[in-house]
């Protein structure tokens, strides 16, 4: 088990830790500015929200503690952010004709934890709708976000995404994260 | 309109097949009629109902089934369905009934075999027609149910050849997955992964072994992963063995999937050639192969090695990939939606290591994230709508057209071709089991 995942597992979900007003706005613009990114397609900015070895993951359970070995709905560090951007950019990616949008609204921000260096833990709730082939779908679930402050501000070492309807069955691919 | 046996039988000509196949409500009706509550169905791997008191869900054509383990351990597949007011007995997909199954309407209590076990207030049915003992008051049983190495199937007719006799040559398929083991068992790893196609079911099972696809569906996949694999190596990295999975589709261009061959099975299973190079000198395969060696000696670990096919077609409903210990089932759900099911196993034996490998494919492949699929069932979305226009009637199926040959039942594609024979010989089974031909089938 990777240090974040262990991180999370290790952490108590129900928890709230007593956070200074500045921590908490930080942390609250910090995922805004995640989702607007996603919203808008900022690509390169994406890919600087994480840590050098920070993944995206969604399980397929809520008991899952860990991505690495088990089966998950996305788990993709940079190298596969860089390959999904690309692909879904590509000129013959034709299942981004017409492309998809996204547009999320973040909400209910409960700082977990704050460790003395100023790593926190986050939990929030999403709604997501999507505007794919001129039909709209909806996504809503709870992020976990494992954030490390560095001199240029939080950086993701681990976002954990549980939809609500993770068994699916799913209308088509997610072909973005949410 | 009512279709009659010939004007079905028209819908099929040697190298080409009416549109109406996959679009007309009535035409699937009758596929589920005489193809899917006839033949044997996929039900599930005996590891998905572990203990007694396990149940799972699986949808048989229209039907409403349920694969339960008993408690003398035995394995049934029951319509889930009261005998009473017809209530679903089991709502989840997938859970653990107790002793008994308990009917949520009235409490009428059932036998995990299906045998009704008591009703209450049982006073007011003396002098009525109810009888404890007769079927009527079970949870019915299918007409057959049986299993090919752990993998159960069920056919909702009384009659027809076994379970054996339908799959055949196919059946190597599932002697592949299991035998690939070197303890010689396998298990489900978790839930799978449920995703609707929104398109016909054979425009899925058409894709499964259609070697002149990848190239051309899957080419922004595989340029994204070579030029990702590329700077990983200038950087001095090792990509993972997985990207190699998608680059695949541009090493091999739009024209070079000639190479792999195909065969189709009279009872409509099909064949595509591995092309994937699973095989590498690598510590861990070395180490898997040496395992494989130590189970079952050399010669005949290295006979199961030595199969390389990248899908096998379970027709109607699965396609199996046994190097990488998938397997996909569909449901079809109407004529433009298909429920599919992806199931992932584990190799008892094997190096962790290789298990991560083919994880690595059904992440990267099957996850409802995949950028695989995710132009597969596009296109076939798309073929859906395209089917629905009468501007041209026929889907042509001409590649190879003429050129198959056939030994010992088994048609095989012309060489060095990417031929449409799979097509070509799925609709003709089909035309068969839909016909009289295939009355008995």
């Amino acid at each position: 088990m990777g240090e974040a995942a262990e991180k999370l597992a290790a952490g108590d979900r129900f928890s709230s830790a007593k956070v200074s007003i500045e921590t908490q706005l930080a942390v609250e613009r910090f995922l805004y500015r995640q989702a607007e990114i996603l919203d808008e397609k900022r690509w390169d900015e994406w890919l600087t929200l994480f840590a050098e070895d920070g993944h995206y993951w969604m399980p397929v359970s809520e008991d899952q503690e860990d991505g690495e070995g088990v089966p998950n709905i996305f788990w993709e560090n940079l190298d596969m952010m860089t390959m999904r951007i690309r692909r879904n950019n590509h000129p013959q990616a034709h299942s981004q004709a017409p492309e998809n949008r996204l547009c999320h609204v973040v909400s209910n921000v409960i700082v977990e934890s704050e460790d003395p260096n100023g790593d926190v833990v986050v939990r929030s709730r999403f709604h997501c709708a999507e505007y794919l082939r001129y039909d709209i779908r909806n996504f809503t679930g709870k992020y976990r976000h494992y954030l490390k402050k560095t001199a240029e501000g939080y950086r993701i070492a681990l976002q954990r995404v549980d939809l609500v309807n993770r068994e699916g069955p799913y209308e088509y691919v997610i072909q973005w994260w949410l | 309109m009512t279709w009659s046996e010939s004007e079905i039988a028209a819908l099929v000509e040697p190298d080409r097949v009416h549109r109406k196949a996959y679009v007309d409500p009535e035409i699937f009706d009758l596929e589920m009629e005489r193809i899917f509550e006839r033949l044997w169905i996929y039900i599930g791997h005996e590891s998905q109902v572990k203990n007694p008191g396990d149940y799972y869900l699986a949808r048989v054509g229209r039907q409403p089934m349920m694969m339960t383990r008993d408690w003398n351990g035995e394995i049934n597949v029951l319509y889930n369905r009261c005998p009473h007011r017809g209530a679903q007995i089991c709502s989840a997909r997938k859970g653990n009934a107790g002793k008994l199954f308990r009917c949520s309407y009235h409490a009428w209590m059932f036998e995990l075999d299906g045998r009704l076990e008591s009703v209450p207030g049982a006073k007011g049915y003396e002098g009525t027609r109810f009888d404890m003992s007769s079927p009527d008051f079970h949870i019915r049983k299918a007409p057959r149910a049986d299993n090919y190495r752990g993998f159960w199937f069920a056919s909702l007719a009384e009659d027809g050849p076994d379970l054996k006799t339908h799959l055949g040559r196919a059946g190597l398929a599932l002697d592949q997955l299991v035998d690939r083991s070197p303890d010689g068992e396998i298990e489900v790893v978790g839930d799978c992964f449920h995703m609707i196609q929104q398109s016909n079911w054979k425009l899925f099972l058409e894709n499964q072994i259609d070697a002149s696809h990848p190239g051309a569906t899957h080419e922004s996949t595989g340029a994204a992963a070579r030029s990702v694999e590329n700077e990983m190596k200038k950087d001095g990295k090792q990509p993972p063995m997985s990207y190699g999975f998608l680059s695949d589709f541009v090493r091999h261009g739009i024209d070079g999937w000639d190479k792999f061959g195909t065969t189709g099975l009279p009872q409509g299973h099909c064949t595509l050639e591995g092309y994937m190079g699973l095989r590498p000198d690598d510590p861990d395969t070395n180490e898997y192969v040496e395992r494989m060696y130590a189970s079952y000696g050399e010669e005949k670990a290295e006979e199961i090695l030595g199969v390389d096919l990248h899908h096998v077609l379970l027709y109607p409903c699965n396609s199996v990939q046994p190097p990488l210990q998938q397997l996909r089932t569909i449901r079809p759900i109407g004529p433009d939606r298909t429920l599919s099911e992806i199931w992932h196993f584990r190799l008892k034996g094997a190096p962790e290591a290789i298990y991560q490998r083919s994880l690595a494919y059904y992440y990267l492949v099957n996850s409802p994230s995949t950028m695989v699929n995710a132009d597969d069932l596009f296109n076939w979305w798309k073929c859906q709508h395209g089917l629905e226009s009468n501007a041209i009637e026929w889907v042509s199926f001409h590649r190879n057209a003429g050129q198959d040959t056939e030994e010992g039942g088994i048609m095989y594609s012309a060489p060095s071709s990417m031929s449409e024979l799979p097509m070509r010989s799925m609709m003709h089974a089909w035309r068969d089991y839909m016909t009289a031909n295939g009355a008995g089938a």
